[in-house]
């Protein structure tokens, strides 16, 4: 039966009415409105719908609403605060660093995947600073893309930690992401 | 704001908030005049209140100018995550002399936008490019006069940079208008008639060079809003309920018994039956969900599949109608004399598209009009059928189309329109239907099975003289799932000739060869699974069989299949692509690697050439063999492509590098199963792709042609992987492997029986 439940997403509090048991996916997409958790499988077989749930990359189509009941879940739209906050930033950034890594490579295909690559890179780059590239073949594997922007992404994420780490590649990264605001022209 | 302004760049919330003025298509009821009403009341074209496709003679058609010396332009090819958008706008921008920046278009809208035929066989560029850059010019043209007339100068003397049309004055006054000040939100009232000449090759600022897509910054934020994120008011959930794996295509599905009662618990949730489609519908996603699975329906499915490890046996048995497709000279008598012969049977198996989301779609059906939001390749093709389902004119149906995951080709948007149409006709309420992963992948239109023979013989000199491929397959399904359960529309499949056929562009083509013949066995599907085209259709089969073949003409008459392959092609396209790709590799003659190590685990290396229709496609492949295991690795793969001229490079590279990922999935991994009843590969563990940790490192290459004109690069250097792998796999272990996909039971099969 359905019942109140409270749930604490990008750092605010929802009050939702919901089956205890809905995965905590339908909550994200239909209550909160959110874009980034998506629907891909429903059988935590993709990644398409990952949140980060306490700072853990977590299933959300499989894991029942009552269970992140007094946990903390962070969504896609929630990185950039969330990393801010992480790092003790003073200004939230417009994008995580794993994202703007992404722009830079130009990574992303049709991006459906890409929800869960980000939660998975940033999980993985909040834990480990410095992954080796087979660090980050293990960490990913259980993202999958249907387009084969593998490769770039492993880039992307070589990119973001150094761009998260040391300041030369900071610079590279800025420069290029000036190159990509100039470009995206049409959302201007 | 303006009407034209694509919802993709709004944000969901301020999206749903938006009305009718910006949001085509959330005012179906009662209010489609409303759409646009933002350039209604700036006096300019009232786009989306009548059905399309519009008048493709009139520029208006095309593109619009706007006050703030902007431009819309309005293109007939979808998206499909590919960059092929902004690849068209890079294309009409350079003809306008506009900055990329201050051009935009439209997602596709059969009351807005022109029908250019579907978005398939990597046409967007080739097919949509020449009548948007001849509309840009024609368009620019006009803007010209209307600036001559205004700065009282002649056209000659006028110069135009992002959209300012300025004449004089080296020292002196000039003076300038915009493209904006000069049509403003205005209609042209302007025929296209195609004769005003484009902009000469040497002088593109624009295309040629690699712009960002303008679609990425969205999709990493969370912005951009898929189809899965769309939403009606008023609407509520749905999920169509079928035998888990599809059946026969010729035989559908029949219900047998169906208990409502079921389902009585859930709340809200009520099953809705058309003959035998079966839909539930409820207010809440999950419980719609909850519904679908737990609704008591059971089926009579007549056991008439061959089973997926009989399919080949079977498609052979058949009784087929054949079609030579290509006889140039006399095969047999050549073979006959020849020094050298090579033959080989060949099998690829069904595949899926798979999108990684599955298809959804929005309806919103009433007794005179419906609005279906959905992912297909072709919305005017889309609302014919969806027309003949809903028992609407074809003008009453509005067709939307929304980016979803990547397709691939004819994944389920089609079935998904129809079921969303058909479950919103029945609950009379609009309706958003989201297929599950196992309807999805058990319901797709797969990438049909086929058997492919191959012979041909080369001279004592190392010329190949002749060559003989004969392909079995079935045709490509016409009747989408939800019609035929609905309607009882008997299956059927394309017109022969319509669709799949031998290709002769992969089978032998790209080599000078006296005698060809190419025979098509067409398999009736009605006793197999559906079909359609999946991404570089049949191409992978063909080029495994027939590069194969090549690689052994190669060795019997002792050289090095680069140098083989050289010696056998003038055409100096192809032969840009393979010198291309080798130089690459670093490919030097060496001895077979199976003869240089006797190791558990062996590399092998591979070269093939390919294509789809047009194009030239090359690529070497570097694999690992593990021969105690059966555990086949592709560690590289270089991949090289000449599509003409190539507008914007990097996406092209970004194309190459997803298509030979793609391919080493579809080689190693990817292989529908059945019984004799239904598919049983329903998920990511039963039908499982590449993940990371064996994706191969990927070096694409564009052979950029500026002198040519532009052609396909969504699909075109699969073959020739196709083909390098499994001439790799040789090279490493001195078998064959006569089928794919390369998994371990096949690979060890075929080892010990070598």
């Amino acid at each position: 039966m359905a019942s109140e439940i409270q749930i604490r997403v990008n750092e605010r509090v929802h009050n939702v009415t919901a089956d205890p048991d809905t995965p905590l996916l339908y909550v994200l997409m239909n209550d909160l409105e959110l874009q980034g958790p998506r629907f891909g499988c429903g059988l935590a077989q993709c990644g398409s719908c990952s949140v980060l749930v306490n700072g853990s990359e977590t299933r959300s189509c499989v894991t029942p609403v009552s269970a992140v009941v007094g946990k903390s879940v962070i969504t896609l739209e929630g990185l950039p605060s969330w990393y801010a906050q992480q790092k003790k930033l003073s200004k939230t950034p417009a994008l995580h660093p794993v994202q703007q890594a992404l722009i830079d490579e130009q990574a992303v295909q049709c991006g459906y995947c890409f929800n869960g690559m980000i939660i998975q890179a940033v999980d993985l780059l909040s834990k480990t600073p410095h992954p080796t590239e087979a660090q980050i073949r293990r960490a990913m594997n259980g993202h999958l893309c249907r387009c084969g922007s593998y490769p770039r992404v492993i880039r992307a994420i070589e990119r973001a930690s150094h761009a998260m780490t040391g300041a030369v590649e900071n610079t590279a990264s800025e420069r290029l992401a000036q190159e990509s605001r100039a470009a995206e022209g049409v959302e201007e | 704001m303006k009407g034209t302004i694509p919802p993709c760049l709004l944000p969901r919330r301020e999206f749903l908030k938006s009305g009718g003025a910006l949001v085509i298509g959330l005012s179906l009821r009662g209010a489609i005049a409303d759409t646009y009403a933002a350039e209604q009341a700036a006096g300019a074209a009232v786009r989306g209140d009548v059905a399309g496709p519009p008048d493709p003679k009139q520029i208006d058609t095309w593109l619009a100018i706007h006050s703030d010396n902007t431009a819309t332009v309005y293109i007939g090819y979808v998206e499909l995550g590919q960059g092929s958008t902004t690849s068209l706008l890079q294309v009409s921008a350079e003809e306008l002399d506009l900055d990329l920046s201050q051009v935009r278009t439209v997602r596709l809208d059969t009351n807005i936008t022109p029908n250019q035929g579907g978005t398939y066989s990597s046409s967007s560029i080739a097919r949509g490019s020449p009548a948007i850059r001849t509309a840009a010019a024609e368009a620019r043209q006009a803007l010209l006069e209307m600036a001559s007339k205004k700065l009282g100068a002649p056209v000659e003397r006028l110069t135009v940079s992002k959209g300012v049309v300025t004449v004089g004055a080296m020292g002196g006054e000039s003076q300038s208008v915009t493209y904006g000040e000069l049509v403003g939100d205005k209609l042209f009232h302007l025929a296209f008639t195609g004769t005003a000449p484009a902009k000469p090759v040497s002088e593109y600022k624009l295309v040629g060079t690699s712009p960002l897509r303008n679609d990425i910054p969205e999709k990493v934020s969370g912005k951009y809003a898929y189809l899965q994120h769309m939403r009606l008011p008023g609407m509520i959930h749905g999920r169509i309920v079928r035998p888990r794996g599809q059946t026969a295509y010729g035989s559908g599905a029949k219900v047998a018994t169906l208990d409502e009662r079921s389902i009585a618990h859930i709340p809200g949730a009520r099953v809705l039956r058309k003959a035998d489609f079966v839909g539930v519908v409820a207010d809440r996603e999950w419980d719609a969900v909850r519904a679908a699975r737990e609704l008591k329906v059971t089926w009579e499915i007549p056991a008439v599949l061959p089973g997926s490890d009989r399919v080949y046996e079977a498609m052979r048995a058949e009784k087929t109608s054949d079609r030579v497709v290509l006889e140039r000279g006399d095969v047999e008598r050549a073979i006959g004399g020849a020094a050298h012969v090579a033959s080989g049977h060949y099998r690829g198996p069904y595949q899926a598209h798979a999108p990684f989301g599955p298809n959804g779609a929005l309806a919103d059906v009433t007794s005179d009009q419906a609005l279906v939001i959905c992912s297909t390749q072709d919305v005017y093709a889309t609302r014919n059928t969806l027309a003949t389902v809903l028992g609407l004119p074809a003008q009453k149906v509005r067709v939307q189309y929304y980016e979803g995951s990547g397709t691939y080709g004819h994944s389920c948007y089609d079935d998904a329109a129809q079921a969303a149409a058909i479950l919103s006709q029945l609950a009379g309420r609009p309706v958003r239907l989201q297929f599950m992963r196992w309807d999805e992948h058990g319901w797709d239109l797969y990438g049909p099975a086929h058997v492919g023979e191959v012979r041909a013989a080369a001279d004592a000199g190392g010329k190949i003289i002749a060559y003989q491929y004969d392909g079995w397959h079935h045709n490509w399904s016409a009747v989408e799932t939800s019609q035929q359960l609905a309607l009882g529309t008997p299956a059927s499949e394309w017109r022969d000739g319509a669709a799949q056929m031998v290709n002769p562009s992969d089978c032998g083509g790209m080599y000078d060869i006296a005698n060809v013949r190419l025979v098509n066995h067409h398999v009736p599907g009605m006793n197999y699974l559906r079909g359609a085209w999946l991404r570089s259709p049949l191409d992978l089969s063909f080029s495994f069989a027939s590069e194969q073949t090549i690689d052994d003409l190669a060795r019997q008459v002792r050289l090095d299949p680069y140098e083989f392959r050289r010696r056998n092609i003038t055409n100096e396209r192809w032969m840009g692509v393979l010198d291309r790709v080798a130089k690459a590799a670093q490919w030097e003659p060496r001895p077979p690697a199976s003869k240089l190590s006797g190791e558990k685990i062996v590399s092998g290396r591979g070269i093939g050439l390919g294509t789809h229709l047009t194009s030239y496609g090359s690529a070497v492949a570097i694999v690992e063999v593990n021969k105690e295991t059966g555990k086949v690795l592709v560690k590289r793969l270089y991949g090289a492509i000449d599509a003409g001229l190539a507008v914007n490079p990097a996406f092209i590279e970004n194309q190459i590098s997803g298509q030979l990922v793609q391919t080493a999935s579809r080689m190693l991994l990817e292989e529908v199963t059945f019984n004799k009843t239904n598919v049983t590969s329903l998920d990511w563990t039963s039908y499982p792709i590449l993940r990371f940790e064996e994706c191969p490192e990927v070096f694409p290459m564009v052979v950029q042609r500026l002198d040519q004109k532009s052609t396909g690069a969504g699909e075109e250097v699969m073959a020739a992987a196709a083909g390098a792998i499994g001439c790799a796999f040789f090279d490493a272990t001195g078998v064959h492997m006569r089928a794919f996909p390369l998994t371990p039971d096949r690979v060890l099969a075929a080892l010990h029986s070598a």
